[in-house]
């Protein structure tokens, strides 16, 4: 059998977490790939709608990145991010969707190691899950 | 249809030897839109952005995506391309196939090719859906700030001033000067550092547009590049201060040793800076036996900080002027450049001895009736050897400021593993933090001699000048607008927006939502909030981030076997 590889959608911010990746790879920190950088000014600008269609479609993870609580280049943005991203999850685990394939986390400009542990991360859990079931469905 | 062009970036070695960039440019040439899809060796070289250039005017193209490193760092240089073609610069995409691919997956070349076809997929999807945008400008305060009053941030400091720009050196301590206020005489010209130091503070004391802030912490900053507000705790007091750039010149510190070769236990241990602040007390060094690459260039701090050998070598010779002998035991002396192997060869001929040591046998210090004594296996002769000292002198590394890391969240900029901060680009921006009107000079960013430490201070200061002494900077185009066909004047965005820029408004008898431009910071909140679509960010559309979704379902998922 061959191994699952997800395919993953990543969206991060430009001031923080979209740096960590930049820093992860100046860094030359090896990780899994299947993980497909949308970059975006803020986390609270990620839609909802976003993550639902990629989930919709049969991408198998989607994951936002942001500035830690505290640090959102624009100052409140991610507490957006932080109220919405769970209510995505919870629309997500009420149609049977397992809401781990949506993952919310924050990464610095400094966290080359932590963006890569996110990825790490993230990649085996939803290689754990399978194939999103939607999949079938959407094709 | 649009007409779009890619342009793969080899980066030498750098994407090239993992993804394979020929094959990305025969599958980019496929997509729609694409009317030429070529490579170069190095895109942002003078060929490869001529080449690129001459590519939109043969081809008519009217977008451009380059595929390569970050645009944190080469957007800006992309686009200029661009509109010396005659394209709106904003019509223009990048993607990031190198720190984002070819850099983590250096052992998997064909996974990353893939990878790298889906991401160009990605960018082409946006890019055929850009539009071009025309860019507002905004003031700014003619003001700077320096953290840090050390050398470099008083240098900074004295230069900003003596352009007539006012600047304000923050200094956490209660004096100015760090590293300098325990160094005696600098190597390799021994010129005085108090005289220098006094010179330096002098200058910046008596400028009218220099403002110094001891016993003072950075707090907190909001805003951007031409328009900062920074909250100052001086002295216990909080004080607010509004600025256009901002230098970072935080320094080092000397590691202290965790009683290794018998400091804190044995006497006459110290580390060099406490053995200059002997010299500097007049004390007479004795018979003095110097430890090189203490704690530096070994698993977990492997990096060399180029400093601690010359300093030895200075303070060697110091040694025999005051009529003791000097060892100097190391594992390699790293006194690189003209003068200061000079200043090497001067101490082997005047008589200071050097003897090799290996991290497998490191020398063993211990006390002695008459002092103290050193042990060491010479590599060199093979054979252990004995040397009674007055003093030993450890030469551990400068190590980042122990505050860096809340300084790096503050400013949002990065830090190596060292805890070093990291500029944007070694080459193309030495000074320089991504994020714009912000810089770095002097040990905060690595270990550097005095020298350096000027020119990198100078350099600094002459970046920061530009956009105060241009008096404008331009705003990005990334600002929000409502379609006012969509819009229910529901009200969600102005609720949501951080920095109040969005009215409901009368407009053709309808209530609708009107984005402030100036206001507007283009974080795009308020975009996900629109729950009718009719909220959109310049750049981010939803219709262009929809694309990117779309032809990464279509590459990843439809098209894999
Ligand atoms: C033992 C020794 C001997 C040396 N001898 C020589 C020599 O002979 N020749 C030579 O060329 N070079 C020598 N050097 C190197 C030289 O000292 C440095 O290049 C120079 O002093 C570095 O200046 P700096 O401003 O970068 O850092 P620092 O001197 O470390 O200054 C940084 C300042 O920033 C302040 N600061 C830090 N964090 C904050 C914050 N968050 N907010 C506000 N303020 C902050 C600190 O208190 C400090 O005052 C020697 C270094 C050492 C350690
Ligand atoms: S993009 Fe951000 S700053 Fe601009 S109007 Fe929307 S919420 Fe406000
Ligand atoms: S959230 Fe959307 S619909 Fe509501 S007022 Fe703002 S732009 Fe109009
Ligand atoms: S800018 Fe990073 S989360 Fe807002």
């Amino acid at each position: 059998m061959t191994e699952f590889k997800p395919t993953i959608l990543a969206f991060c911010c430009n001031w923080c977490s979209y740096a960590g990746a930049d820093l992860a790879g100046v860094s030359r920190l090896q990780m899994p790939t299947n993980v497909h950088v949308v970059r975006v000014m803020c986390s609270a600008s990620v839609k909802p709608e976003y993550v639902m269609k990629a989930i919709s479609q049969g991408i198998d993870g989607v994951l936002v990145l942001g500035c830690h609580i505290g640090d959102c280049h624009y100052m409140t943005g991610n507490h957006r991010t932080a109220k919405r991203i769970p209510v995505v999850q919870k629309i997500l685990k009420d149609v049977g969707i397992d809401e781990k394939r949506v993952r919310l986390d924050w990464v610095s400009a400094a966290e080359g190691e932590k963006f890569q542990k996110v990825i790490t991360e993230f990649v085996d859990e939803v290689a754990k899950l399978g194939p999103n079931p939607l999949r079938e469905v959407a094709f | 249809m649009p007409r779009i062009g890619v342009f793969i970036c080899h980066c030498g070695h750098n994407i090239a030897s993992t993804v394979s960039v020929e094959e990305v440019a025969k599958f980019a040439a496929t997509l729609p839109g694409v009317v030429i899809a070529d490579h170069n060796l190095y895109s942002c070289s003078e060929e490869g952005l001529n080449s690129i250039r001459k590519s939109i005017e043969q081809n008519k193209l009217d977008r451009v995506v380059v595929a390569a490193c970050t645009p944190r760092t080469h957007e800006p240089l992309f686009r200029s391309v661009c509109e010396q073609a005659g394209v709106n610069k904003y019509l223009f995409e990048f993607v990031n196939i190198r720190e984002h691919c070819s850099w983590i997956h250096a052992k998997e070349p064909s996974s990353a090719t893939e990878k790298a076809k889906r991401l160009v997929a990605m960018g082409v999807s946006k890019a055929a859906l850009l539009e071009p945008q025309t860019e507002g400008e905004s003031n700014v305060i003619p003001a700077a700030l320096v953290i840090g009053g050390g050398l470099a941030g008083l240098r900074a400091t004295a230069s900003l001033a003596a352009q007539g720009i006012e600047t304000h050196l923050i200094e956490k301590e209660p004096r100015l000067g760090g590293l300098l206020n325990d160094i005696t005489t600098l190597a390799p010209y021994s010129e005085s550092a108090d005289t220098l130091l006094q010179e330096l503070v002098d200058e910046v004391r008596g400028s009218k547009r220099a403002h110094i802030h001891l016993n003072s912490k950075l707090r907190g900053l909001t805003g951007f590049v031409g328009n900062f507000k920074a909250t100052l705790d001086e002295a216990g007091k909080k004080k607010e201060i509004e600025i256009g750039a901002i230098i970072v010149a935080t320094g080092a510190n000397e590691l202290q040793p965790e009683g290794e070769y018998g400091y804190g236990s044995v006497p006459g241990v110290v580390t060099q800076l406490e053995f200059e602040r002997t010299l500097k007390r007049g004390e007479k060094p004795g018979d003095t036996v110097f430890i090189q690459c203490v704690g530096s260039r070994q698993p977990g701090r492997e990096y060399c900080s180029r400093i601690c050998c010359n300093t030895s070598l200075k303070n060697a010779l110091k040694v025999l002027e005051a009529g003791g002998t000097a060892t100097i035991i190391h594992r390699d002396i790293m006194s690189y450049g003209t003068v200061w192997e000079e200043m090497y060869r001067k101490a082997s001929e005047k008589g200071v001895r050097f003897i090799r040591y290996t991290l497998n046998d490191i020398p063993h210090v211990r006390s002695h009736a008459s002092g103290t004594a050193v042990d060491v296996f010479d590599e060199t002769l093979g054979e252990r050897i004995h040397l009674d000292a007055n003093r030993v002198v450890l030469a551990t590394p400068l190590i980042s400021q122990k505050d860096s890391a809340e300084v790096g969240k503050l400013l949002k900029v990065p830090r190596d593993k060292h805890g070093f901060f990291l500029e944007a680009h070694v080459k193309l921006r030495p000074v320089e933090f991504a994020t714009d009107g912000v810089f770095i000079c002097g040990t905060a960013r690595w270990p550097s001699s005095v020298r350096e430490t000027l020119s990198q201070a100078l350099g600094a200061a002459a970046k920061a000048a530009i956009p105060i002494k241009r008096g404008k900077v331009v705003i990005e185009s990334i600002t929000a607008w409502a379609d006012p066909d969509k819009c229910a004047a529901c009200g969600n965005c102005v609720a949501s927006c951080p920095y109040e820029a969005i009215e409901i408004l009368e407009q053709d008898g309808k209530r609708v939502a009107k984005v402030n431009e100036t206001q507007c910071k283009g974080c795009g909140t308020c975009v996900a909030a629109c729950p009718n679509d009719a909220m959109q960010q310049r750049g981010f559309t939803t219709r262009q981030l929809s694309a990117m979704i779309d032809s990464l379902v279509k590459h990843a998922l439809e098209e894999s076997p």
